[in-house]
């Protein structure tokens, strides 16, 4: 994912003089590509995100558009209230990339887990906020970031994410995407966990289950029509991304859900719970310990959906 | 010209004094503390168009002290960005004159400030965006004395002297009282001028409140080719008005109508 973001980003900067790349010391083998290539339009801003971001904005309110790359927590955490003052309140033009989302980093510790990362962004004013699935969306953020006029939030993954879209896909502002057109239960996912989804759907046809099974890559906007209608049309919703399980797509789904006059649908929130990681281990480790594999993800949803809660 | 200060900053005071009594509002001593380095900025340095405030070749000023929102607009009346009966507008229902400057609030107000530590980083990449673009536009940012306790400024002042900027400058209004006290009784700023120095900036100190020193100060930048210039402006808190001048209540406290007359008698 990290290397869709670069040669997608390579090759639009190309065009547009205006994209700057900035870096709070981070990309290691990751953004050499764009930095021979536009070393001009490359700041490395030093281990201080604060002046980064408002840095950003500087740009952007001199006709810039720069994007800002970190491991997702720096800059949405240690810089927050630059992104919410100095590019939110002006909405400015400013991209936020943060790698490593959710347990990427996961013999790091919490400190380098993007975990609450989505519930921040989500609650700022003229932030869109985009968690893209595979390396494909990867790039169609990219490039849905330099059309759209206003801050943007990507949070993207590691590296060696496969392909999921295996045709081409609408990426429109607010929308989701129907990978497939399952009938009994909807499985709307966020973010890097589109793999492990689309195996444990797999593995619930088997079983008998038709699932719908949607790539969510926008948090905010939230797309309500898709929403309301897999509430109509399947028995059950099911949320799934590596956020904790407050104020991410889970919630925002959640919201729009609460509010709709459809009579009750079976609906679950699948994430991490309210807690840091009280151990670390590799990223599979982690992602088995909270459920997230394709296995017990499909245990997971089947239980659920058997006993209907 | 020094005549010509004098009558402008007065009249500064006087929209000053006006809006934060009418509107019952806060900060009045940390306004009239930077009054004349703004006239000096907007009646004889800055390359501003004040008929036409985004004329792109414009040079900039951010006012990182937002909480002294009100002599940044009347400056700006005074210099014809707006017109005066704007001003009735402060911390009128429905309106944007804001307690802290809001972009575009006023014809000239550039960028959106109130929380400290933001104004210089965002000048910053003003300055970096200018250089790109080989403009010779200069990026004037005003800070409080409190303002240089956020450490997010001291990010932007490695690295503008990193990039060896000098389109950016840097002025601080030091009036010695912040929000609390003393400055030195909180955190001492001192020695203030080797702290900029050894941050790689070229540092001038002037009295702020003497239009010559100002001016001269203002004319030579930057102090050095290719270093950030900041200017440390000793100035006095409530400058102007003989009963608000260094002193911490009026960090905070209105005029009555009473002490309204007095004061705009002493600025006559």
């Amino acid at each position: 994912m990290r290397l869709a973001f670069t040669d997608t980003l390579i090759k639009l900067a190309k065009k547009d003089k205006r994209i700057f790349l900035l870096t709070g010391d981070l990309g290691y083998a990751v953004l050499e590509g764009f930095i021979e290539k536009h070393p001009k339009r490359f700041f490395n801003m030093g281990v201080a995100e604060q002046n980064m971001v408002g840095v950003a904005a500087g740009l952007a309110l001199s006709g810039k558009i720069p994007y800002v790359f970190s491991i997702a927590t720096f800059p949405v955490m240690r810089a927050l209230e630059q992104i919410r003052n100095d590019v939110c309140y002006q909405n400015l033009n400013v991209k936020i990339i943060g790698v490593g989302s959710g347990l990427t980093y996961s013999l790091y510790g919490a400190t380098h887990q993007s975990i609450d990362d989505v519930n921040m962004m989500r609650g700022l004013p003229n932030m869109t906020v985009i968690s893209p699935g595979d390396p494909l969306e990867v790039k169609a953020a990219i490039e849905f970031s330099l059309k759209h006029q206003g801050p943007v939030y990507i949070r993207i993954a590691a590296k060696g994410e496969p392909n999921i879209h295996n045709k081409s896909f609408n990426f429109e502002v607010g929308k989701g995407i129907v990978i497939n057109k399952g009938e009994d239960i909807t499985l709307m996912v966020s973010g890097n966990m589109l793999a492990n989804a689309n195996l444990a759907a797999q593995e619930l046809e088997k079983k008998g289950i038709s699932v719908r099974l949607i790539s969510m890559p926008f948090v905010k906007p939230i797309d309500k029509q898709i929403i309301l209608k897999a509430a109509k049309e399947t028995k059950a919703i099911f949320t799934f991304e590596e956020h904790s399980i407050i104020g991410g797509l889970g919630s925002a789904v959640a919201e729009v859900l609460a509010e709709s006059n459809i009579p009750k649908v079976l609906f679950k929130r699948i994430g991490l719970p309210d807690v840091y990681p009280s151990e670390i281990g590799n990223w599979d480790y982690l992602r088995e310990k909270y459920g997230f594999s394709s296995d017990k993800l499909a245990k997971n949803i089947l239980r659920i959906y058997k006993n209907k809660g | 010209m020094i005549d010509n200060y004098q009558k402008h900053a007065k009249e500064i005071r006087r929209n000053i004094l006006k809006m934060v009594a009418f509107s019952k509002a806060a900060h009045i001593g940390s306004a009239l503390s930077v009054v004349d380095i703004l006239t000096v900025l907007y009646f004889k340095i800055l390359k501003i168009k004040p008929n036409q405030p985004d004329w792109s070749d414009r040079d900039r000023l951010i006012f990182s002290k937002g909480h002294a929102a009100t002599a940044l607009y009347s400056t700006l009346v005074q210099r014809g960005f707006a017109s005066k009966d704007c001003l009735e507008n402060y911390y009128g229902d429905g309106t944007k004159l804001a307690g802290h400057p809001i972009r575009g609030c006023l014809p000239g107000i550039e960028v959106s400030t109130g929380s400290l530590g933001h104004g210089l980083p965002i000048g910053l990449g003003i300055t970096m965006s200018d250089k790109y673009d080989k403009k010779s536009s200069r990026t004037f940012v005003i800070l409080s004395e409190g303002d240089c306790d956020e450490g997010s400024n001291w990010e932007a002042a490695m690295m503008a002297s990193q990039l060896k900027l000098d389109n950016l400058i840097a002025i601080v209004d030091y009036n010695k009282i912040q929000a609390m006290g003393r400055v030195k009784d909180i955190i001492d700023l001192e020695p203030f001028k080797d702290k900029w120095e050894s941050f790689g900036w070229s540092v001038e100190e002037i009295n702020g409140h003497d239009f010559e020193q100002i001016e001269k100060s203002l004319i030579n930048i930057p102090f050095k080719k290719n270093k950030p210039s900041v200017v440390i402006a000793h100035t006095i808190k409530g400058k102007g008005v003989s009963f608000m001048e260094d002193s911490l209540i009026w960090h905070y406290q209105y005029p009555n109508e009473e002490q309204l007359k007095q004061a705009l008698a002493e600025l006559k």
